[in-house]
């Protein structure tokens, strides 16, 4: 399998280490009033499609980046590769 | 803990004196290791003083400019920039190795973090790491078998990390271009020089 990194180009994949759903960088706030209920959200809960998935890889015998990483669970197809960080700050979480 | 009963001055020589310190290379010899198989030589490098600099957030266009004036250029994603006396090559995001000789630059990270300042969070990484050169004709034939990354494809110029024998290795082609620089850990050097010498004699 091929990642297709947004810096590096095609990188064969055992460069990489699969690190889980990407929801995982959506870390619940811990001083919610129901921050037990969301950390076990957060912890336990995933789901497990059969098709499209985004998912964080981590690029250890690389760049060292985290990258989320949409696949296709049936057939590992790759359509879409981004940096973790410019997810983050896309969506207003990097201080 | 050890302590001695005895005033350090009053051990003698020859027993466990501290004045007969020697360094010692990475693969622990006191002279460089050199090995030839066929038409490529690996070569021991330890003439080589590290850092890294890494912008802090907010700072990244004045970490640039500084850089730029200490090693030439700003290398962009698997870039290396090839420069006398520092060099250096790109790490990740808004990260750069820098590197120069270990004679003149012994302490490169504080002559860096001086002219940084707090644009960049410097780090020393000498120790860190371990240097081979594997230059001369067929240097791909070896590296297409320890590593991913395509070596024919590479020039001159460029820098990869990659994983050699599970290691995490940086990968740079130099000038003249059947020449590359390979930076591993340090406390896997005995593994990483083993797993190299194996593709040599593989080729050869």
């Amino acid at each position: 399998m091929i990642i297709n990194h947004p810096l590096l180009g095609p990188r064969d994949s055992a460069e990489f280490t699969y690190m889980g759903d990407a929801r995982l960088i959506n870390r619940p706030d811990w001083q919610a009033d129901d921050a037990v209920a969301q950390f076990t959200d957060y912890g336990y809960l995933r789901d497990n499609p059969a098709g499209a998935h985004r998912e964080l890889w981590f690029h250890e015998g690389g760049d060292r980046s985290w990258l989320v990483v949409t696949r296709d669970t049936t057939t590992h197809e790759i359509t879409n590769v981004e940096l973790a960080r410019d997810v983050a700050r896309a969506e207003g979480r990097s201080k | 803990m050890f302590r001695s009963f005895l005033p350090i001055l009053s051990i003698q020589r020859g027993t466990v004196s501290v004045h007969d310190l020697k360094p010692i290379t990475a693969l622990g010899g006191t002279d460089p290791r050199v090995d030839t198989v066929g038409s490529v030589t690996l070569t021991e490098n330890p003439g080589l003083a590290l850092a890294s600099v890494a912008a802090r957030m907010g700072r990244e266009a004045a970490c640039k400019d500084h850089l730029k004036s200490v090693i030439g250029a700003v290398p962009g994603p698997g870039e290396c920039q090839l420069n006398d006396p520092e060099a250096g090559f790109w790490m990740s995001p808004d990260m750069w190795m820098v590197g120069a000789p270990f004679d003149t630059h012994e302490d490169l990270a504080s002559q860096l973090k001086k002219r940084f300042g707090d644009t960049a969070s410097v780090t020393e990484q000498t120790d860190g790491w371990c240097c081979f050169d594997l230059r001369g004709a067929g240097m791909e034939n070896v590296m297409e078998r320890l590593c991913p990354i395509n070596m024919r494809a590479m020039q001159t110029g460029q820098a990869q990390r990659t994983s050699i024998d599970h290691l995490g290795c940086f990968v740079l082609r130099r000038d003249p271009a059947d020449w590359v620089r390979i930076l591993g850990p340090r406390s896997s050097a005995a593994s990483l020089h083993h797993a190299l010498l194996t593709a040599m004699q593989s080729v050869a």
